[in-house]
């Protein structure tokens, strides 16, 4: 496998050169683009063959959506060519990328929530001043459309009512409204359970039947394999490759994308669970509208163990880590911690959680892990900046921070090495390790961490999720939970899949299938057969 | 009280809510558009004036009305340049637009008529006359229905109609038509009506320029058609109350207007009251003068539940990242 890799490596470009039968649907060449100082698109050449499904995969802030949002009209190019079905175009604005047949489904969806899915589907389609002919004749087209391409939705819904999956339907139904011949998705399943994404799969293929062309920007190696015709790759702003999927693996593509070749499965022992160190009973959280969203949970970790809570975001997840990490009340049940009952109610709940030996690495770490706009050494102290460590009384001592701050640097490798930074001007990735710096400095007896490697690059995906395991051979409880189905499968020692504010299932990370686990995470929960 | 009361009541009700309703539906335009727009009082103002400086100059109401609306519109657009083209902070544009009216009118006014900032009284035909509908007197002797068709409906200023007129227009407007659509969509989400290929910048001003129209009529009315000239400060806060009827109505028409009818009714008692007695005591005419006021800030705090505005309301569209 690893020999055919590197043949095709010194020849990247021979897979798609050829003009193919049907022509090219896009064109692209010496594309640059620049935001300030940042080179995101540097030469690109593109081509893209009518009547496939092309991928574009790359690192987070390889320049994907750049090029892709340049091709939409979005941006503007500083230089390059663009010709689309051979003909040369200037593409100044969303409207002549609709003209040219070229629609998108962003990452985050372009829909207006509170109204209808036809509303949203006519909006700037408008066939009159008088929106009842375009609503109607929306809803003829929508009826064909979910035909012939099995995208059923409810024409009268409303975009807040519906499921994520569904809302991605709407925006492709959009497109198709437009006469979209070209459709470009940027991460189109990062939001979808695995049965969501084979249902959009499953719409692209017959999209491609149909003549179409797709561009699926995502950063998952297994769909590109699954579903893709060609593959181009990107790294730091450059195209490096283009080949043809059937001819290429995941390691190879993932050597492409950071540059060196990275392990993709997590290296670790097998689990040596000690004693029990956190346990929750019968948990039952409220968020902020009074609504119920734990309910009644319970379950325990073990002393050198990693626990992965699998589900679609949004089914309790988050108010579950917010309230064992005392940021939300819980409204009953009860969390101990190493054995004795942690009291977590209150503003200072979180304080409280920390002194006993949990340390919180939260989802969002931008809004919660960090505060943007300061330092990294001051960042590197926060939430422990009482501690006699940093100095006494009301007065701070600056000089043991940053030499803490520079320590964190050190262990953690995080780029550029520079502690008087603000932490906005980190990338993703060197901010989680910042955290996660902070929050493993104290020797913690369990660690709740949410969303590790969300918005990170391969290559220190790779370090933070090491970190959390050498934690875990350390003889610490882990509680992580993970919106990516791959890495709580790569990283767990044992599943527990929730769903609408319950824990559904449990599973061995070692037996547990992909299906078996997207099943539970869709909320079928397994009958059990009374033999 | 007899019928007769409650019918001058209500009769000064509808007269009252008039400028309210107006100013209310002309934030609805703009905010819905994402715009928030704490300046409406500030456009009334140097509407009221503009239209009653043309008026007394040159003695037709029409011309003072149409002065009133450009006026408005000129300064709608001010604020719309600083709010939507300079992305400046819309709250801060607003106050602006307001401190601004409140001196520049007086100055003006001062500068060209010397009455203390005052214009000068109007005859008849530079203000509106109050306009008396068909068979308003015939129907008069009719019991119950008679009155009120001629003493509550008939006999009202034409931008009362025009004002009552504008709830249907602008529910039409709002939810049956492709500028109403992406209005409403711009307030929402500007980044989905900007990848559909639509202008923000051009539908944002498009709403700042109907609000410019209305608060022209609203403040016309204070000075050409209730009263006959402009008086400093003439329009007393009601930019101010439209906007707290716009978020207790949840930015919707209808409730809008009948929000408005709820201020104006307070604001009706209130005059109806003044010099009322209670145990014996005369009630400080200061104290009933507040109550519309201090309602306002009950209502608001008390029983609106959560208001969520247009969700994009108050930040500039930025496209680059």
């Amino acid at each position: 496998m690893s020999g055919t890799s590197s043949d095709n490596m010194q020849r990247p470009e021979t897979a798609a050169a050829a003009t193919p039968a049907n022509g090219w649907a896009i064109e692209l060449e010496k594309i640059n683009k620049r935001f300030g100082a940042v080179h995101a698109n540097k030469d690109i050449d593109l081509k893209v063959a009518r009547g496939t499904i092309h991928g574009i995969v790359g690192e987070n802030g390889a320049g994907k959506s750049t090029l892709m949002s340049i091709l939409y009209g979005f941006y503007k190019a500083d230089s390059g060519t663009i010709r689309v079905n051979g003909t040369e175009a200037n593409i100044a604005d969303s409207r002549a990328a609709l003209a040219l047949g070229i629609g998108m489904v962003h990452q985050h969806f372009m829909l207006v929530d509170n109204f209808s899915v036809l509303e949203n589907v006519i909006l700037g389609a408008e066939d009159s001043g008088f929106i009842k002919p375009s609503l109607d004749r929306a809803r003829r087209e929508l009826d064909r459309l979910e035909t012939e391409y099995q995208l059923e939705v409810d024409p009268d819904a409303t975009i807040e009512d519906i499921s994520v999956g569904q809302q991605q339907r709407v925006e492709i139904l959009k497109a198709l409204y437009r006469g979209a011949e070209i459709l470009i998705l940027d991460e189109p399943t990062g939001v979808l359970t695995p049965k969501e994404a084979d249902d959009l799969f499953r719409v692209l293929r017959t999209l491609r039947e149909q003549g179409k062309t797709v561009i699926l920007i995502t950063h998952k190696l297994r769909e590109i394999m699954a579903i893709t015709d060609n593959v181009s790759v990107m790294r730091q702003g450059e195209m490096v490759a283009t080949v043809k999927t059937a001819e290429t693996s995941p390691e190879h593509l993932a050597e492409l994308m950071v540059g060196r070749s990275v392990l993709l499965h997590v290296q670790k022992d097998a689990a040596n669970p000690g004693k029990t160190l956190l346990e929750v009973k019968d948990l039952v959280v409220t968020d902020d509208m009074g609504i119920t969203r734990v309910k009644s949970v319970s379950f325990s970790i073990r002393a050198g163990e990693i626990v992965g809570i699998a589900g679609v975001s949004g089914n309790g997840q988050t108010e579950l880590l917010e309230s064992i990490t005392g940021m939300r009340d819980q409204r009953s049940g009860t969390v101990i911690l190493n054995g004795n009952p942690l009291s977590l109610k209150g503003d200072d709940g979180a304080a409280r959680a920390r002194a006993a030996g949990l340390a919180h690495v939260p989802e969002d770490r931008q809004r919660m892990g960090l505060i943007t706009t300061f330092s990294e050494w001051e960042n590197a102290i926060l939430g422990y900046s009482d501690s006699e460590d940093y100095g006494k009384g009301a007065m701070l001592d600056i000089a043991k921070a940053k030499a803490k701050a520079a320590e964190h640097i050190k262990t953690f490798d995080v780029r550029p090495a520079d502690i008087n930074l603000k932490t906005a001007l980190f990338s993703g990735g060197n901010q989680q390790k910042i955290v996660l710096a902070r929050e493993m400095d104290r020797d913690p007896d369990v660690l709740v961490v949410g969303q590790p490697t969300r918005g990170v690059d391969i290559g220190a995906i790779e370090f933070i999720h090491n970190q959390i395991i050498k934690l875990r051979d350390a003889g610490k409880a882990i509680l992580l939970v993970s919106v990516e189905l791959d890495e709580i499968r790569s990283l767990s020692d044992r599943i527990l899949v929730m769903f609408d504010g319950q824990i559904v299932g449990e599973a061995e990370a070692a037996t547990a299938t992909e299906g078996q686990l997207g099943l539970m995470m869709a909320g079928v929960v397994e009958e059990r057969q009374p033999s | 009280m007899d019928m007769g009361a409650i019918l001058s009541i209500l009769d000064a009700t509808l007269r009252l809510s008039t400028p309210l309703l107006l100013a209310c539906l002309a934030g609805l335009y703009s905010e819905r558009a994402g715009v928030f727009d704490i300046g409406l009082e500030g456009k009334m103002l140097a509407a009221a004036f503009g239209a009653a400086a043309v008026a007394a100059v040159t003695g037709s109401a029409w011309l003072g009305l149409l002065a009133g609306i450009g006026v408005s519109v000129a300064t709608a657009a001010l604020q719309g340049a600083a709010a939507i083209s300079l992305k400046g902070n819309q709250l801060i544009a607003g106050v602006a637009i307001n401190m601004l009216a409140a001196g520049l009118c007086t100055f003006l006014g001062q500068q060209w008529f010397r009455q203390g900032g005052r214009t000068p009284a109007l005859g008849p035909n530079g203000r509106f006359g109050t306009i008396d509908l068909p068979f308003a007197n015939e129907v008069a002797g009719v019991p119950i229905l008679g009155p009120i068709y001629s003493e509550l409906i008939s006999g009202h200023y034409i931008l009362v109609y025009v004002a009552f007129l504008m709830v249907p227009i602008t529910a039409y407007v709002l939810y049956r038509t492709r500028f109403g659509l992406r209005l409403r969509a711009v307030g929402e989400n500007p980044k989905a009506v900007d990848t559909a290929g639509i202008s923000v910048v051009a539908l944002r001003y498009q709403a700042v320029i109907v609000t410019g129209v209305l608060c022209g009529l609203a403040g016309a009315y204070f000075s050409i058609a209730q009263g006959s000239g402009f008086g400093n400060n003439m329009t007393a806060g009601k930019g101010f109350i439209a906007l707290a009827a716009l978020i207790f109505a949840k930015w919707k028409p209808v409730p809008a207007m009948f929000t408005c009818l709820l201020f104006g009714f307070l604001d009706a008692l209130q005059i109806r009251l003044q010099g009322a007695r209670l145990f014996d005591v005369e009630i400080p005419v200061q104290a009933i003068q507040a109550l519309p006021y201090v309602l306002t800030v009950i209502l608001l705090a008390g029983f609106i539940g959560k208001a969520v505005g247009p969700k994009a309301g108050g930040v500039a569209y930025t496209k680059e990242r």
